[in-house]
This record gives structure tokens, sequence and C-alpha cells, in this order.
């Protein structure tokens, strides 16, 4: 574990809304079963961004090939039209995959299962496009097995791929470890256990890879309420939390979250 | 017209479209012809040091870049673009850069999170060089927030030429002024209103 608070930094927390797009669509994912459309995804990003979001986050969830050219619409859009930093991510296969979604408008992009079948993808993208626009998206899972608890007091997360539908028998902290090793720039997780639930996102999980690795962590999954957002960025460490349904459905706007967390003592940009 | 710098290095278009929204003429392009005919030069870039200098070596691009420099054209470097103007850099090995400003590009120190990735404030500074000069934080407050994605950072012989610190670990040059140069390691064209301002103020310069 590395000890940072002696560290002074001017550097801010980043509160990152998330946009599951289908077929060039907003949707939000709910266990990653049932999905609502909640609408045009440039319009919302350029909402956000007005509201003072610090980042936007697209995932495309269409599962259709054909259709990808529909989302490769929606990031060129966005990027004329919203000057905050977009990660992309859903499908990512390969260099290629890579290079035009970067070459769409994209600032980063956000890898999971072909990192996991193809750890060198990791490596070749940081390479040839810079480790600051390589994300590793990983989905982990609490693991439950009685064995577990015997030999270790220490919680574990099992890494999932095909959108949380695959266990692939990685350690989640192992995983995020080897991302960094291999030229990831950050880490957006997702606790699969939590995601959905709105009851907050799984502060153990985010605690134990943000103090493993060095490179940012972005906690994703389980937001309800500010005080998970703002237990993430303290007891879970992470560098920005990410949240969907929260803002989508108005429950809060941007700007309320962020002066919820400036009156908590967090570093937020306003 | 703006020429952007193409070397292929990061995400030159949302450059492009941030100087579009802001009412300037830009063009993307590697000619070292389009240097000599804009008004003014923006080199942008993100990625690794050595790849970026080979690049534009490659292109041929670097006696226009150095030219237009001494003709007096403003030129803005952004980022690794800023980086790349000085003497050398520490990423991966030693690696010499354009030596038009003098000094070193460091690596943040190890126990710190790289890349230093977000939103920061930019403490500015008048620039000592260049007092006359026209400000391109013109109607920026002090202490604004401007977005950050990097490793490494600048340390110039000269600190008269820093006119605005960062705290990062330490007070980090993010923007330098020399003459008719411009550099800045954050994103203005990631930095929302601010950043747009910002860019704003460089097409005044023109």
């Amino acid at each position: 574990m590395v000890e940072r608070a002696k560290f002074l930094t001017g550097l801010t927390k980043r509160i990152i809304p998330c946009l599951d797009v289908k077929d060039g669509r907003v949707v939000k994912g709910i266990n990653f079963l049932d999905l609502k459309d909640t609408g045009d995804p440039v319009k919302t990003a350029a909402f956000y961004s007005k509201e003072g979001a610090d980042e936007v986050v697209f995932l495309d969830i269409t599962a259709s090939v054909e259709k990808r050219q529909a989302f490769l619409d929606v990031v060129i859009k966005t990027a004329e039209q919203v000057f905050i930093p977009l990660t992309v991510g859903g499908g990512i296969r390969n260099i290629s995959d890579i290079r035009q979604l970067l070459k769409s408008g994209a600032d980063k992009v956000s890898i999971n299962t072909a990192a996991i079948e193809n750890p060198t993808l990791i490596k070749e993208a940081s390479e040839e496009f810079g480790s600051q626009c390589i994300v590793v998206a990983i989905d982990a899972k609490l693991v439950h097995s009685p064995q577990s608890i015997v030999h270790s007091k220490k919680k574990k997360w099992e890494v999932y791929a095909y959108g949380g539908r695959k266990p692939v028998g990685l350690d989640a902290v192992e995983w995020a470890k080897k991302a960094e090793r291999s030229g990831a720039g950050e880490i957006l997780l997702t606790s699969m256990d939590m995601d959905g639930t709105t009851a907050g996102y799984d502060l153990k999980l985010t605690k134990a890879i943000s103090e493993t690795v060095n490179i940012p962590v972005i906690a994703s999954g389980g937001a309800g309420d500010l005080e998970h957002l703002y237990e993430a960025l303290t007891t879970g460490r992470a560098d920005a939390v990410l949240a969907a349904s929260i803002f989508h459905y108005g429950k809060y706007s941007i700007r309320e979250a962020k002066e919820y967390l400036k009156d908590r003592g967090i570093p937020v940009r306003i | 017209m703006i020429a952007i710098i193409d070397y292929g290095m990061g995400n030159l278009k949302s450059v492009s479209k941030a100087f579009q929204m802001v009412g300037a003429q830009a063009k993307v392009t590697d000619n070292p012809n389009d240097l000599s005919d804009a008004k003014a030069v923006v080199l942008p870039g993100v990625g690794a040091f050595a790849r970026a200098m080979a690049n534009l070596t490659e292109l041929d691009i670097l006696p226009a870049i150095t030219r237009i420099i001494k003709d007096g054209k403003p030129f803005l470097g952004i980022c690794l673009g800023l980086q790349l103007l000085f003497t050398e850099s520490e990423e991966h090995g030693t690696h010499r850069g354009l030596d038009i400003l003098k000094g070193k590009v460091k690596r943040f120190d190890l126990q710190l999170k790289t890349p230093h990735m977000g939103w920061n404030e930019v403490k500015i500074k008048s620039p000592q060089s260049t007092v006359h000069s026209p400000q391109l934080f013109e109607d920026i407050a002090d202490n604004s927030y401007f977005y950050f994605v990097h490793t490494y950072y600048v340390d110039p012989d000269d600190k008269g030429i820093i006119i605005g610190t960062t705290k990062y670990g330490k007070d980090f040059a993010s923007a330098v002024n020399k003459d008719n140069i411009w550099g800045v390691q954050f994103h203005p064209e990631k930095s929302s209103e601010l950043g747009l301002k910002f860019l704003e103020n460089f097409c005044k310069l023109c």
C-alpha cells in the first residue's frame, strides 16, 4: 500500500455520469437486464457537461456489429459539442476498434472482455495511443465459497467478462495490478453485487483495488444516494465516482452532488 | 486559419472542434506550407515523447516549426505539445526535444498516482519576460479548474517563463509563455467553458 496522504494536491475528485447506449439511444441497465429508454446521448452528454460533470462515459451495449455505426455517429456528434473528456466502452475487440473510436472523438476507451481474453491488447494499445486513453473496466463479484473464508479472512472478488455473464477465474485485485503493469491508465471498477441496487458502492472492493494500484480508480455500481458518492471517495479511496440512475432520473443534479461533496470536505470542481 | 499540427499523436479532432466552437478557422495538417500560411500554429498531442519526436522528424516538419516560431507567429503547445518544446525528456530514457525552450521534462514522484488525471487548479502568474503580451488567461479567474492528463511535467530553466502553476505533490509549471510561444500542460479543448475561453484568447493574438 502506498501512503499518499502526505502529498499536497489540488486535484479534484471526479463525478462521472455514465450513459448506456443501445442503437444510438440512452438506456440504463438495472443489473444488466431490465432496460429503459431515457433519451438522446448527445443532448444528455451536453446537458451533463453544462451541469458540471467532470467527464462523461458512454457504454455501447448494442448487440449487433452492424449497428455499431450508430454508436460511432453518437461519439462523433458528442465530440463536436461537448468539451469535457469522453470515455467510451462496450464491444471493443482490438486495436482497430480503439483507433476508430479515438478518431471519432473519444478521449479514452474502456476495455473489458477483450483485455481479459488478450491481455497483450492493453500493452499494444497503450504503446500505440498512450496509457492515458486506455481504461481497463473490471466487473467484479464477491466470492462466497466457504473455502475462501477458511483460507483467508480477506475478501476476494472474481472478475466477470461478457457484460457480467461469464466468470473468468481471475482475482479482481490481481487483475487490476496486471492491467496497470500492462499499461492501463485508469481502472473503471464495477461491483456486480451492488450494481443496480442503489444501496451504495462496494467500499471494500473499491478500497482494495484503489490501494493496490497506482493509477486512478473510478468506482461504479450501486450509487443510490449522495452519501454513497462520499463513501466511495473517502472509505473506498476512489479517485472518481461513476453513477447513472441517480442522475438520469433526476433524483439529484450533478451540481447538487458536487455541492453536497464540497460541504463534506471533498475537493470538487464547482 | 489556425494550423493544428497532425503528427499522429492523439485527439486532434477535439482541438480543431474546440477552435471552431470559438469561431476560429482551424485546419488539421501535416503540411509545412500550411504552417507558413497559418496565422497561428498549435502543437497538440498526447502519448509518448520519443515517438512524438520520431513522428515529427519523419514528417520533416521540424524546420517549419522552428521557422514559424522564429518569425514570431503565435504558437501554442498543448500537453505533449508543450513538453516537446523543451530541451529533453526523461520519459523512458533520455530523449532530445525541440530545445526551443530550455529545460527538462520530468516524471512525477513515483508515489503519486499517475497519470495526474482530472481537474486541477491553475494559479495564474504574470509573465515576467513578456509583460506587455496579451494574456491568454484574460477573463479567467485565478485558481480556475482545467483538465489534466499526464505523467510528466516541464521544469523550465528560466522560471520567469512560468505563467501558471498547479499543485500535484508539488507546484509544477502548468502554463508557460516566452514571446510568441505559449504552452499549457492542461487540455483547454477538454476544459469546458474556461478552456474554450482560453482558446478564444489565443485566437485574439492572431
